[in-house]
């Protein structure tokens, strides 16, 4: 059995997934002042009365790296960044203790610049007076050459507690995202450790020793181990939860948009045939821009506490929540008001909800019922925009071959799937007001937790080859390999896929579980001189973001309870 | 944060999956550096920088500025649709207010595509600026268009294409005619009868450097600009200037070329050629494209870049200097020119041999312009390629007087079949496009 917990800003959601499907689940309130009671107290409940022996591991999604970088409340880092031709690297600081020294690299990796050793000594004495432990080390174009960050963490690493190289992180293009994503491992790296090591200790003297993964904004995982190097990954796992989620759910052979509805927002995401959709970068959080791997997910004000006003003689619902819904003892009316009113929902103050509509209904000059029904069709209307906005930002990604200009694939999504608290009273307006076809998760409330659990372990790796300079290097994985004349490109694929499926294995992945792709593979012949010299290949390969070998047998458990209306306690 | 100042649109299609031959300057790896350049420095993260996807433009869009021979699928490839769909995307954004200027990375160029077009010639078949600028013209009603060719070598597809258009503003400044492919552009080239001096080419010696273009660009094209007062400025956006540039010999650098953007302060340019692929390109679109955007481009400098050694000599400036007098009298001249060139012709005609170096055959070309006063006059291209084809091609101005609307449609309708396997009509004031044939 499986336990996959999944703290949300409200709700701490934790379930336990088996051969029998759903077998326990659990919702702890989340105190975000007390994260570790939620997640600690989670795993304790779940786990009550239970032969531990028969729990293979834990996959946990918190919002604690997530909270930290949004609240600001994150602990001073050192930055060194070398400094070349270009935009000025000043205009990226991220932080008080951030240096550039002289040090530059060109795009195909040859040395410009000569690394300023003596600059890089003063930076780190300055950052050791301030008080700094951990550091982010970041060059222009280090993933074509590492020399300069390598050189760096040399001439520090005594210095410092943890020094996160900018290459190491990503292996994509972009120098002041590779910065931030650098500073962003360094700046929650403690929290990160510390928080999991109380966890990992506090179940070890419970006697619950088991593996503990991370969820990923990708929607994989990583182990524990793992998670110490790279920190960063855990930030935005939520929307990712969610996701995985619903895949089980979701055809093979349809392109299905996966809306969760939640009190304050409605995250939405695509799935093409059963296959999230990634962000074409990375995560975007509070004004940082990062490379750190992410589904393409998107985010509206739109939810069941979502503010309900009348200005000038229309409606508007969010993109503010100024608390819960008046049944539930909020100020302001809600969505969730309005189902209230048209008896959808219960188990609140009807009457207080009735109340909050019937003022928004005098202000339209309409009744009670009437105001009611416009709400909650306006807010299921601007989800759906929201949605068809969200597909059409996908389609209209620039791409750079003419066999995508004129013949890519221009996703058309015909299937909803709907998870979150209130889904199913949302479900069936959608059904109603639009063409889509229209089904709720099973355990709608509590399927992100599954999808935790059932998430499998993801990576990532770039390979670089150059059939003139004879050599390939995988900046990510340190991997450097001087290579034979006649390099082709099946080599260079089967040579990055041999290094991911050694770096999976390595983050916690089971054999079994390796369904790699190649997402991009670019062969250029390298011409100087009107002369053909060589080929630039160019591979990324991933293990697909999806859910673990014995996800089929569980999901159909899990459909077969939700038939029979069955509901673990 | 890194801030725009212009907002400033980006279409960056470097067709990589498409080469005219395998070891050709324009093929897949050309832009790749470029590229990569432009994503390691995080250009498209800057705020009031956006990149949109290359649309494709339609038959339609070819045909209001060419006369594709036999027709546009057979001298066209799927990557001229998109590279020219490139620039109208760009141009559409601007017009839409979607952005304050553009800049079009597209590839294949298209400054040396005529107004018939045979096949390839200087790496282009089919002029990417004029096809956008005749959609802007129909679709938003824009009507003066300056055009700014900075790239090495004549831009002799744009030149032709407005040789007779007085509202389109054409300079070209590029090496010496004399010393490079296509070996035209001299400033005695000034357009016809009834557009003279709307057309303006200022050829550079060898050699030529910051200095020498920073020159002409404050002597003769702001001033002219000035006066010519157009609702859009193009940049034909060649980098072919550069000092390591493997086919021309000139000294500029990609500072240079941001310094020149930054003064042309062009609503739209396009990218022509360039085929220093490692040591220019990826610098020089970088330069651009903070111009562009109001940026400080002061630390772009590329790795080999000394302003000492590539210091142009005094007799360089005087020839510039005496280069861009000429210009500016011309200019100044324009309508006594006219006058002079309209005395007592009815029918202005010239005769034209076209190279086509990509596809290795020649055009020869009678060209007759009805002279006019109401209007730049109706005119018709009498073009066979030997052994291939002859054709009759009849082009109706846009702003077009009645009368020489009827003289087109009578060449077009009465004209003798005999001689020619097709006869091609662009109505532009019906945006029409009409074939006869055998």
């Amino acid at each position: 059995m499986i336990i996959g917990l999944d703290v949300g800003g409200t709700h701490t959601d934790v379930v336990l997934v088996g051969e029998n499907g759903l077998e326990r689940r659990i919702k702890v309130p989340t105190d975000t002042s007390a994260l570790f009671d939620a997640v600690f107290s989670g795993l304790e409940h779940i786990t009550r009365d239970i032969d531990i022996s028969q729990i293979s591991h834990a996959v946990l999604s918190t919002t604690l790296t997530t909270n930290a970088i949004v609240q600001d409340k994150l602990p001073a880092v050192g930055m060194i960044v070398t400094c070349g031709p270009g935009i000025d690297p000043e205009y990226f600081r991220t932080c008080e203790q951030y240096y550039r020294v002289a040090g530059a690299m060109d795009h195909s990796g040859r040395q410009i610049v000569k690394l300023d050793e003596k600059a890089v000594e003063d930076a780190a004495s300055r950052m050791r007076e301030a008080g700094i432990e951990y550091v982010g080390v970041v060059g222009k174009f280090s993933i074509r050459n590492p020399t300069h960050e390598k050189r760096i963490r040399e001439i520090i690493s005594p210095m410092f507690e943890k020094v996160f190289l900018g290459h190491n992180v990503s292996g994509n293009f972009s120098f002041p995202r590779r910065i931030t994503t650098a500073f962003l491992n360094a700046s929650v790296y403690p929290l990160h450790k510390r928080f999991f090591e109380a966890v990992r200790q506090s179940l070890d003297k419970k006697g619950i020793q088991i593996p503990i993964y991370i969820l990923k904004a990708d929607g994989g995982t990583m182990d524990f181990e793992t998670s110490i190097d790279f920190p960063g990954q855990s930030i935005l796992s939520g929307p990712a939860a969610s996701v995985m989620g619903s895949i089980g759910f979701a055809a093979d052979d349809q392109e299905t948009i996966v809306l969760d509805i939640g009190g304050t927002t409605t995250d939405m995401a695509v799935l093409i045939n059963g296959v999230p959709v990634l962000a074409p970068y990375g995560i975007e959080i509070a004004e940082h821009k990062t490379l750190i791997r992410a589904l393409h997910s998107y985010s509206v004000g739109l939810g069941g506490d979502s503010t309900v006003r009348v200005e000038h003689g229309h409606l508007f619902i969010g993109p503010d929540r100024t608390g819960p819904a008046m049944a539930y003892g909020g100020p302001e009316p809600t969505p969730t008001d309005a189902l209230f009113v048209l008896g959808k929902a219960q188990n609140g103050d009807r009457e207080k909800a009735e109340k909050g509509i019937e003022a928004i209904a005098q202000l339209l000059g309409i009744s009670t019922a009437e105001a009611a029904r416009r709400i909650f069709d306006q807010t299921c209307r601007e989800i759906l925009d929201s949605a068809r906005q969200m597909v059409s930002l996908i389609n209209s990604r620039p791409v750079y071959t003419v066999r995508e200009a004129l013949h890519g694939h221009r996703i058309k999504p015909t299937r909803l799937l709907v998870l979150g608290g209130p889904a199913p009273m949302f479900a069936e307006n959608f059904t109603a007001i639009s063409d889509y076809q229209v089904s709720v998760v099973p355990h709608w409330d509590v399927a992100n937790a599954v999808g935790t659990a059932l998430s499998r372990t993801t990576c990532e790796v770039t390979l670089f080859a150059d059939t003139y300079k004879l050599e390939a290097s995988a900046p990510e994985e340190m991997f450097v390999q001087a290579l034979k004349p006649g390099f082709t490109m099946a080599d260079a694929t089967e040579m990055a896929t041999e290094l991911l499926e050694k770096k999976a294995l390595r983050e916690g992945a089971s054999s079994g579980d390796l369904v790699t792709d190649v997402t991009e593979a670019l062969e250029f012949n390298m011409v100087r001189d009107f002369r053909m010299i060589g080929k630039n290949i160019r591979i990324k390969v991933q293990v697909r973001p999806g859910l673990i070998g014995q996800y089929e047998k569980i999901i159909a458990q899990i459909k077969k309870q939700s038939r029979n209306g069955e509901t673990p306690c | 944060m890194l801030k725009a100042k212009t907002h400033t649109g980006l279409v960056f299609f470097p067709a990589y999956d498409w080469a005219i031959s395998a070891t050709h300057p324009e093929r897949e790896e050309r832009l790749l550096y470029t590229q990569d350049q432009i994503s390691e420095e995080g250009l498209l993260d800057v705020e009031g920088i956006d990149e949109f996807k290359a649309g494709v433009v339609d038959i339609e869009d070819v045909q209001r500025v060419h006369f594709c021979v036999p027709d546009a699928r057979s001298v066209m490839t799927e990557s001229h649709f998109i590279s020219a769909g490139g620039a109208k995307t760009i141009g559409k954004a601007k017009m839409d207010g979607l952005v304050d200027r553009g800049f079009a990375l597209v590839r294949p160029p298209g400054h040396h595509a005529m107004r018939v077009v045979h096949g390839g010639r200087g790496f282009c078949n089919v002029n990417n600026e004029a096809i956008m600028i005749e959609y802007l013209r129909k679709a938003y009603g824009i009507d003066r268009v300056a055009i700014i060719d900075t790239d090495c070598h004549h831009g002799d597809g744009t030149q032709d294409i407005y040789w007779h258009d007085p509202d389109t503003l054409f300079i070209s400044m590029h090496q010496d005619g004399r010393t490079l492919f296509p070996g035209t552009g001299f400033n005695n080239e000034t357009g016809g009868p009834t557009a003279a001096g709307t057309t303006l080419n200022i050829p550079l010696p060898p050699y030529t450097s910051e200095e020498g273009f920073l020159t002409v660009l404050e002597k003769a094209v702001l001033p002219i600009l000035q006066e010519f007062k157009p609702d859009l400025i193009v940049n034909s956006a060649g980098q072919d200037n550069h000092f390591t540039d493997p086919l021309t010999n000139m000294n500029f650098s990609a500072k240079g070329y941001a310094d020149l953007t930054a003064r042309l302060k062009p609503d739209i340019a396009v990218l022509e050629g360039g085929y220093s692929i490692e040591s220019a390109l990826p610098y020089v679109n970088v330069g651009l494209i903070l111009a562009m955007a109001g940026m400080d481009y002061s630390h772009v400098v590329e790795p080999e870049y000394s302003a000492e050694r590539l210091r142009q000599g005094p007799s360089i400036t005087a020839t510039i200097e005496k280069t861009c007098q000429q210009v500016i009298d011309t200019w100044n001249d324009r309508q006594n020119i006219r006058i002079r060139m309209q005395e007592n012709v009815i029918y202005a005609e010239r005769n034209n041999t076209v190279f086509y170096d990509t596809d290795g055959f020649y055009e020869t070309q009678h060209e007759t312009l009805q002279v006019c006063r109401e209007c730049s006059g109706v005119l018709k291209i009498d073009s066979s390629v030997e052994r291939k084809m002859r054709v009759l091609a009849v082009h109706i101005p846009r702003k077009a007087c009645e009368n020489c609307r009827k003289t087109g449609y009578q060449w077009f309708e009465k004209t003798d079949m005999g001689p020619y396997d097709m006869i091609l009509l662009q109505d532009r004031p019906e945006d029409q496009y009409r074939v006869r044939k055998q």
